[in-house]
């Protein structure tokens, strides 16, 4: 285990962590303000990778697909909450798990008419193909480090949005108390529509930026949208900070177990031993982490709710 | 004298830097009616929280029939006889009156770990549910589900489950809040068939109800009990006039 | 009226189809038979829980994998003549059903207990994220489990010996599996009616009211939650049985969903709730996918109508009709 190849998988965990934030932020902030359990976040993650694959295909640029597939996802977003979802604030977590389970079914089944069962590949811009050294002799994929500087800088944005703007502040008062932000004048139905967009386009962000990376393939919604559940109960439903810290951590945990659980477990045991268990336990391991946390604090790291 | 029933002290609760319960103590004889009033804000909802269990204070300790109950949970200070009403109706609205009451008697009829005999068959539990509901005036409406019931019959019956546990202290939550006031003249009724039976603390709000049943008072403000006294000398306190009574209403 | 109707019309359909089926010559339709009562049973264990105790259980696929699993693991050491356990003692397999299956639903309540002993901690939305968690984790488990076929899955050689019963004939296994669903149905209609059963729905209604009136309110929560366990794993074992092959895909979140599905569509909080929601949900699919490959697309939509104009179930309106609600 040299330090170069650990610092390769903490950069490789932070980028996971930053791109399950850009999720997290988004479906943390709709639970918190709205009380949704939105399963189909992940089917937004979705869309705005087919999106940006399908222009970018088009247009030969990834960024031209970026700068597409956010708004349209937005919209998206938008539009489902508006036909669906608004309909379910003041329904129990029950129905609201069961209406969004029944919206992925349809929005994976969708997605596979319109772009096909099988994945598509979608290449990031050329200007970040190569590698950067970040310390001499440690050469690191330049995509993923930008992956990295875009999840930070999303990250102060919105902590700057919530924490400055007026817009922020009806975030945090929502989360907290709704009734007040009712009493307070404030549309809430477009408060809520435009958190909403806010989210779907994060998702998205989220979504695009994973292409290059992982296949853009029905159901890849679905594998981040779990881990990204494990991120906010882990954070703490409805802080955005829990998200973050959730984010990294868990982006960390899977990452890291995944690379040295193998050989750190070879030092006790058999390798065939080591190589099925480990497997096993670098997957459980957020899982793990998650029960651990709410076994400690049952409310998450950084409880919103007093 | 005996050893009080329930004995605070130097009960304390800060919620941050907010002190609800600052220092309380308190003794209740058996048999008491014993009425705890104060202005909103005064700390009685916490006191009866740290009672009931659902609070945690930050010191100091209570004693219930001989027993330190500070760190139990709930439900084992409710089985060991200490029941309450709730401040907001609390009843389980999708079940009948009967069953509402029936469960009452069963938390106290040892585990309910049994899985085979139909609980609507057994006289054992059945039977100390009617008598209990008889008693407040609800044995016309026994298989009514709570929901559909009137808020007034609702505070009856709440007032039927807690006395189907054969509590040996009661502790009712503003009893009569919300009612109206024939309501609220049945429920002192009711209240009063009760003493001597049952010790009870009592907050409240509406003074009529206060004086007519508490045998004494503690005034409660800002977290500290100002007076302790029977009725009479608590309406002529200065301290307590100034701070609660007349002067501002509360 | 109608819904004894119903009830006595259910049976005689359900006792008289293999040989309806043979009549028409459609004998696979004994198979989607055995299908859907499988699926109800593992409603029927969801619903104690979800339906009776308000516990909104989002990782039961779980334990319905694990029967599955542990039927198959059994099977296959008993097929290879190699032992399961050598140490502290020696253990081999078996193709009973008389041994493998209570082993299968002694599993699962040995896992629901560990489980629910830490997922009852927390609850509301907390609780049903935890449970989807801990099913996540024992489905990727068995994905890294490579003695037993990993992510590929492990076929059985043959179904369980489940003597009088041959279970490679379709009537018999229909049979047999009928039997085991009005059994487990009996047994519910009586723990619900029982004393613990009344604590339970106490607890759905207002679980901090029972706590005041003096009731462990986690204890009863957590034996109920290892009963609906092992019951699950009993419709493991079944499902094992009947596609004589066990994949993780059986603890997918998906499969936790459609089991979801199955005691909300059919109404959850009554007996047979399940038993119907089972019934339309598979024939649904059944139908739908005959008639266009992207069913999903019209079943997603109508899950979503279902929740919003419909919460009662199917069966729970045939109660509201009878008035028994």
């Amino acid at each position: 285990m040299s330090p170069l190849l650990i610092l390769e998988q903490v950069l490789n965990g932070l980028q996971l962590g930053v791109m399950l934030f850009l999720m997290a932020a988004g479906l943390t902030l709709v639970l918190g303000i709205m009380n949704l359990v939105n399963l189909a976040h992940g089917s937004l993650y979705m869309v705005g990778a087919f999106v940006a694959a399908m222009v970018a295909r088009w247009s030969g640029s990834f960024v031209v697909g970026l700068l597409v597939a956010l708004p349209v996802t937005a919209l998206v977003g938008v539009v489902v909450e508006r036909v669906a979802l608004r309909r379910l604030y003041e329904r129990d977590h029950l129905d609201q798990v069961l209406a969004t389970f029944g919206l992925i079914l349809f929005f994976n089944e969708a997605a596979t008419m319109i772009w096909g069962p099988r994945a598509v590949y979608l290449d990031g811009p050329s200007w970040l193909s190569g590698a950067v050294e970040i310390i001499p002799g440690a050469p690191y994929p330049a995509y993923r480090l930008a992956i990295i500087a875009v999840g930070l800088a999303v990250a102060v944005l919105l902590y700057l949005l919530v924490t400055r703007t007026r817009l922020g502040m009806l975030i945090r008062a929502g989360a907290s108390n709704r009734e007040m932000v009712s009493a307070l004048g404030v549309d809430i139905k477009r408060l809520y529509t435009l958190v909403f967009g806010l989210g779907a386009m994060l998702a998205a962000l989220g979504g695009v930026m994973a292409g290059p990376i992982y296949a853009v393939e029905v159901g890849m919604g679905e594998h981040i949208l779990i881990q990204t559940f494990v991120v906010v109960v882990i954070g703490g439903i409805g802080s955005v900070r829990g998200a973050l810290v959730g984010a990294v951590l868990v982006g960390l945990v899977d990452t890291l177990g995944r690379a040295f659980l193998p050989g750190m477990l070879t030092l006790f045991l058999g390798p065939a031993t080591a190589a099925s268990l480990s497997a096993s336990l670098a997957s459980m391991a957020i899982y793990i982490l998650m029960a651990a946390v709410l076994v400690w604090r049952p409310s998450g790291l950084f409880p919103a709710h007093g | 004298m005996s050893a009080p029933l329930l004995s605070i002290a130097g009960l304390r609760k800060a919620f941050g830097a907010v002190v609800a319960c600052d220092g309380i103590d308190l003794d209740l004889a058996e048999g008491e009616v014993h009425a705890l009033i104060g202005p909103n804000g005064a700390g009685k909802t916490t006191l009866i929280g740290q009672l009931a269990g659902e609070i945690r204070p930050d010191s100091g300790c209570i004693v219930f029939a001989s027993r330190d109950i500070t760190s139990l949970p709930v439900h084992a200070r409710a089985a060991r006889g200490l029941a309450r009403s709730f401040q907001i109706t609390s009843v389980l609205p999708g079940m009948s009156a009967l069953d509402n009451v029936a469960l009452a008697v069963q938390a106290h009829a040892g585990h309910s770990f049994r899985f085979w005999r139909p609980a609507g068959d057994e006289a054992a539990v059945r039977e100390p549910a009617r008598e209990a509901l008889a008693r407040v005036d609800l044995a016309q409406r026994m298989d009514i589900p709570a929901a559909a019931l009137a808020h007034g019959e609702q505070r009856q019956l709440e007032i039927a489950m807690a006395l189907a546990s054969r509590p040996r202290l009661l502790l009712l939550d503003e009893p009569t809040a919300g009612m109206g006031a024939e309501d609220s003249a049945r429920m002192v009724t009711l209240l009063e068939s009760l003493r001597g039976d049952v010790t009870m603390l009592l907050v409240e709000h509406d003074m009529d109800t206060v004086f007519a049943l508490a045998e004494r008072i503690s005034v409660l403000v800002s977290g500290r009990i100002i007076a302790c006294d029977v009725p009479t000398a608590i309406r002529n306190h200065p301290e307590v006039r100034r701070a609660y009574l007349g002067e501002d209403d509360g | 009226m109608v819904r004894r109707t119903l009830l006595v019309g259910g049976l005689v359909l359900a006792l008289a189809l293999p040989p309806l089926a043979a009549a028409f010559g459609l004998d696979y339709v004994v198979g989607v038979a055995a299908r859907i009562l499988i699926f109800a049973l593992a409603g029927v264990s969801l619903n104690l829980i979800l339906g009776y105790g308000g516990m909104v259980s989002f990782g039961h696929a779980a334990f319905f994998g694990i029967g599955a699993y542990v039927v198959a693991i059994l099977s296959y050491h008993a097929d290879q003549g190699e032992p399961l356990l050598t140490w502290p003692l020696v253990i081999g397999g078996s193709e009973l059903a008389i041994i493998a299956w209570p082993v299968a639903m002694l599993v699962c309540a040995v896992v629901a207990l560990i489980i629910g002993a830490i997922c009852l901690r927390t609850s509301g939305l907390y609780f049903i994220m935890i449970t989807l968690a801990f099913a996540q984790m024992l489905f990727f488990f068995f994905v890294s489990l490579e003695p037993y076929g990993g992510d590929d899955g492990l076929s059985l050689a043959q179904p369980s010996r489940a003597w009088p019963f041959d279970l490679s004939d379709d009537r018999q296994f229909y049979y047999l599996v009928l039997a085991l669903l009005l059994f487990i149905l009996y047994l519910m209609r009586r723990l619900i009616a029982s004393r613990f059963g009344l604590v339970l729905r106490g607890i759905r209604e207002n679980e901090r009211r029972m706590q005041a009136m003096g009731f462990a309110t986690y204890r009863y929560k957590l034996a109920a939650f290892v009963i609906s366990g092992a019951v699950a794993g009993l419709a493991g074992a079944l499902i094992a049985n009947h596609t004589e092959f066990v994949s993780p895909s059986f603890l997918d979140w998906r499969r936790s969903g459609e089991i979801l599905v199955v005691v909300i569509l059919g109404g959850m909080g009554t007996l047979y709730g399940p038993v119907a929601g089972a019934i339309a949900y598979l024939m649904l699919e059944e139908v739908l996918a005959r008639w266009t490959e992207h069913w999903m697309i019209i079943l997603g939509p109508l899950l979503v109508l279902v929740v919003l104009y419909a919460k009662q179930g199917l069966w729970g309106t045939i109660e509201k009709m009878s008035g028994r609600r």
